[in-house]
């Protein structure tokens, strides 16, 4: 592995395993069009993997589907993305990257805010996104396993996430 | 008659409108559902045709604005045709 200068990002207050996953309401993306959703609606379905990742475009967020695709893990279960990105970008990355899976938007990072794990992008003024994260979380909306940025740049435990998909 | 129409919104369930972002004439449409004070469901579409499949499998035509009305089995296009459906159906004097 490559050494490379990684920016410690501070603690903060955000849900981990055994709290319920926060409901939120933002417009959800699929290859095709997109509408107003909230998470509790699509717990209503199952468990799902909640995926938080850099804007379109760069390349982390590229990685994470790419990787989900080849896992299969939409084959097991219902994997959701949120970025910044507009609901037009998210149509792009579905369509280029064959993503099956949906993906907020959310360009005012307020799910962020409410996770309370906003990252302020260094280099680009007044923008911020959330940090890197993923939650499995339960029928219930109980979180089961919960991964969230300590440092930035920085990579979800595919295995792990993974393994708590297996043990719902 | 008015009794009849007042029990039957209290069922109601949203309509779903397919809608470009901007588009005058599906906002023509949005303007006349808060007048009526109906319920609905935004999907929002783009502004090439080819990408309009769901749209198309949902009302049988690629354009927008497009509603589907679950209360009536209605599905329908074109701003005026939806705004006369609108009215008649969900209007004072429906």
């Amino acid at each position: 592995m490559v050494e490379f200068d990684v920016v410690e990002l501070d603690a903060t207050d955000h849900p981990a395993a055994g709290d319920q996953a926060p409901d939120f309401t933002r417009p959800l993306v699929d290859g095709e069009l997109w509408t107003d959703m909230s998470l509790s609606t699509l717990l209503e379905d199952g468990p799902l993997v909640l995926l938080f990742h850099p804007m379109d475009g760069a390349f982390p967020a590229t990685y994470a589907w790419n990787e989900i695709r080849e896992r299969g893990w939409t084959d097991e279960i219902a994997v959701v993305g949120l970025s910044i990105s507009t609901p037009y970008a998210h149509k792009r990355l579905i369509q280029e990257r064959e993503v099956d899976a949906r993906l907020f938007s959310d360009p005012g990072n307020g799910v962020a805010e409410k996770y309370d794990i906003v990252n302020d992008l260094d280099g680009m003024a007044g923008v911020s996104e959330p940090r890197p994260a993923a939650f499995v979380v339960d029928g219930d909306g109980t979180i089961q396993y919960a991964w969230i940025a300590e440092e930035w740049p920085s990579f979800p435990d595919y295995d792990a996430i993974e393994a708590a998909i297996d043990e719902l | 008659m008015s009794t009849t129409r007042s029990t039957a919104t209290e069922t109601t369930e949203p309509l779903v409108l397919y809608r470009l972002q901007a588009c005058p004439f599906c906002e023509r449409v949005v303007r006349r559902l808060h007048e009526l004070d109906i319920d609905y469901e935004s999907r929002f579409v783009e502004a090439r045709h080819s990408e309009r499949d769901a749209v198309k499998r949902a009302c049988g035509k690629r354009t927008v604005p497009a509603i589907s009305d679950p209360n009536t089995g209605v599905t329908m296009a074109e701003s005026a045709n939806i705004v006369e459906y609108l009215d008649g159906t969900y209007g004072e004097h429906a």
